[in-house]
């Protein structure tokens, strides 16, 4: 199970920290505590003709925010907020145990294993709450 | 004779349905509750459920009978001076915040409370609200290793404090906060006019308390955390301090008389424990607070103590554990708080998890804490009375274990 969990493809997004900074000037910024264990995340986005163009994420957290955080660096660059909102939707239905969406992040599938730990869900989408008030800002 | 952990463990109901090998080592967070409260208040709700200080039916007598023998029950753990002195609350937490509330109507503007960095968020956060009034919050820093630094009372003792709030153990480093520091905080504290409360919360899991030697005026602390029930909790109130307290809360059974303008308050206790009580939780503490009484400490102290050195034994002989608290075991509770090197405590204590080892990761309710200590967040381990040396092996391997999966 630990293994399923902390698969190798997990820790090396963890460890790739994609996105991982602050941008020089953003029009939306996210600032997200995890109350169970002080986690937090710091978003800042760019955008541009209707397209996220830029996010810059802090993180400071567990692996599983960490690896969360660093694919929200990889994939929202280009992305349109509706399609942020639909992520968002799959990574939820799948955590509670719903298959994911065909046309969702396939790298969410390495977050499956957690689906049996919901004091964990808070971890995985503490970044994507970030992303979304961000965007609500 | 050693103390004899198999048959204390065959008096908690949790160690007979246990379905798969689980090492519960989060026993400061919540104790696994004995049968004495089990049974207590089963028979309670069977054979005497009523309403308690009001009805004088039969059952509501056999309640308020009941009741009120739970609340001497508590009066002798802490050998307290009178039952009158005990309130039962919903917990610790509803304990501390009664006292903030009621003091502060009396509280001005300039006057001050003294806490420390070491405080859980419950005997913290109520006495920061204050600061809303123009109460002055101060707190005592901690040393190198998370424990309270009393070097500093002097400094940060105000003329005007009014109420120095302490815990008696920390919920993370399992410091204990001794009473010659006690003592030393009561004598500044009277210089001052200022009352003095302990949080007992952690420290009532390893034995009965002595509020009258201890010297201090308010102390708290939960049922859940020391065998018995959640929903119940303790004030217990030195007989001058409860009666110049004004209620928190205002409802049923806490009047004397009741006119259109003007209301009379009850005397202590009950002047606090407005509306219906938890009353099948008081009888569960009463009961396992009396099966508590009986225990013989020394023994289970010596226990603690072997496994509280076989586990921080085992703990050093893990690269990468850092470890916090006093470093003489006479000095703290069985209560440790490590890092594994740079490891997160949710992932360490998912992968103990998957060992059937039960301990917490985060910041335990002590942001201030651990900040002083210059982290987010430690693992805890919590040993108790019923834990044994298989459990502090299992939490060793796993942490070997963690150590593994996580690099």
């Amino acid at each position: 199970m630990n293994e399923a969990i902390y698969q190798q493809a997990l820790k090396d997004l963890a460890q790739a920290a994609h996105g991982a900074g602050r941008l020089a000037g953003h029009d939306g910024e996210a600032l997200r505590d995890n109350p169970l264990c002080g986690d937090r995340v710091r978003i800042e986005i760019v955008r541009n003709a209707g397209l996220i163009t830029a996010l810059a994420q802090e993180t400071r957290g567990c692996l599983l925010a960490r690896a969360s955080a660093s694919l929200l660096g990889l994939r929202v660059p280009g992305q349109t907020p509706e399609q942020i909102a639909a992520v968002a939707r799959a990574l939820r239905e799948m955590l509670n145990g719903g298959e994911l969406a065909a046309d969702a992040w396939p790298e969410w599938a390495m977050f499956q294993p957690v689906r049996g730990h919901r004091s964990r869900h808070g971890c995985v989408l503490l970044p994507l709450e970030a992303l979304l008030q961000a965007l609500a800002a | 004779m050693s103390w004899d952990v198999s048959a204390v463990r065959r008096q908690f109901p949790f160690y007979a349905n246990l379905e798969h090998p689980l090492h519960y080592l989060d026993s400061a967070a919540t104790a696994q509750m004995h049968a004495a409260a089990f049974e207590a208040m089963g028979a309670h709700d069977i054979h005497a459920r009523s309403n308690v200080l009001r009805g004088n039916h039969r059952l509501a007598e056999a309640a308020t009978l009941a009741y009120e023998a739970a609340r001497a029950s508590v009066a002798r753990f802490l050998n307290a001076s009178a039952a009158e002195e005990i309130v039962f609350t919903s917990g610790c937490t509803a304990a501390i915040n009664l006292v903030a509330g009621a003091l502060a109507h009396s509280l001005q503007a300039g006057d001050e409370i003294l806490v420390s960095l070491a405080e859980h968020h419950s005997n913290f956060l109520p006495w920061q609200r204050l600061r809303e009034r123009g109460v002055l919050l101060r707190a005592l820093p901690l040393d190198a290793v998370g424990c309270i630094d009393f070097s500093r009372l002097e400094v940060q003792l105000g003329n005007r404090c009014r109420l120095i709030a302490l815990t008696h153990a920390s919920n993370v480093t399992g410091a204990l906060t001794s009473a010659a520091d006690i003592a030393a905080v009561v004598a500044a504290a009277r210089a001052v006019g200022a009352r003095v409360l302990l949080d007992g919360a952690q420290r009532v899991q390893h034995g009965p308390v002595d509020v009258r030697q201890l010297g201090v005026d308010f102390y708290a602390f939960s049922g859940h955390k020391c065998f018995g029930p959640t929903g119940i909790g303790v004030l217990w109130g030195r007989r001058e301090a409860l009666a110049e307290l004004p209620p928190f809360m205002t409802g049923g059974g806490m009047v004397g008389r009741v006119a259109i303008d003007e209301s009379s308050w009850a005397e202590p206790p009950r002047r606090f424990e407005a509306g219906t009580p938890p009353i099948a939780q008081a009888v569960g503490l009463g009961a396992v607070l009396e099966w508590m009484l009986a225990l013989p400490w020394e023994r289970i102290r010596a226990h603690e103590e072997a496994l509280l050195l076989r586990l921080l034994a085992g703990l050093m002989a893990i690269p990468g554990v850092a470890l916090f608290g006093p470093a003489n075991a006479a000095d703290r509770l069985p209560v440790i708080a490590l890092r594994l090197a740079t490891h997160h405590s949710h992932d360490v204590c998912q992968v103990l998890d998957s060992r059937g080892v039960a301990v917490r990761g985060g910041h335990h309710c002590a942001q201030l804490l651990h900040r002083a200590l210059g982290v987010e967040e430690t693992v805890r381990a919590s040993l108790a009375l019923y834990s044994d040396a298989d459990d502090v092996d299992a939490l060793l391997a796993a942490l070997h274990e963690a150590a593994r999966v996580l690099a």
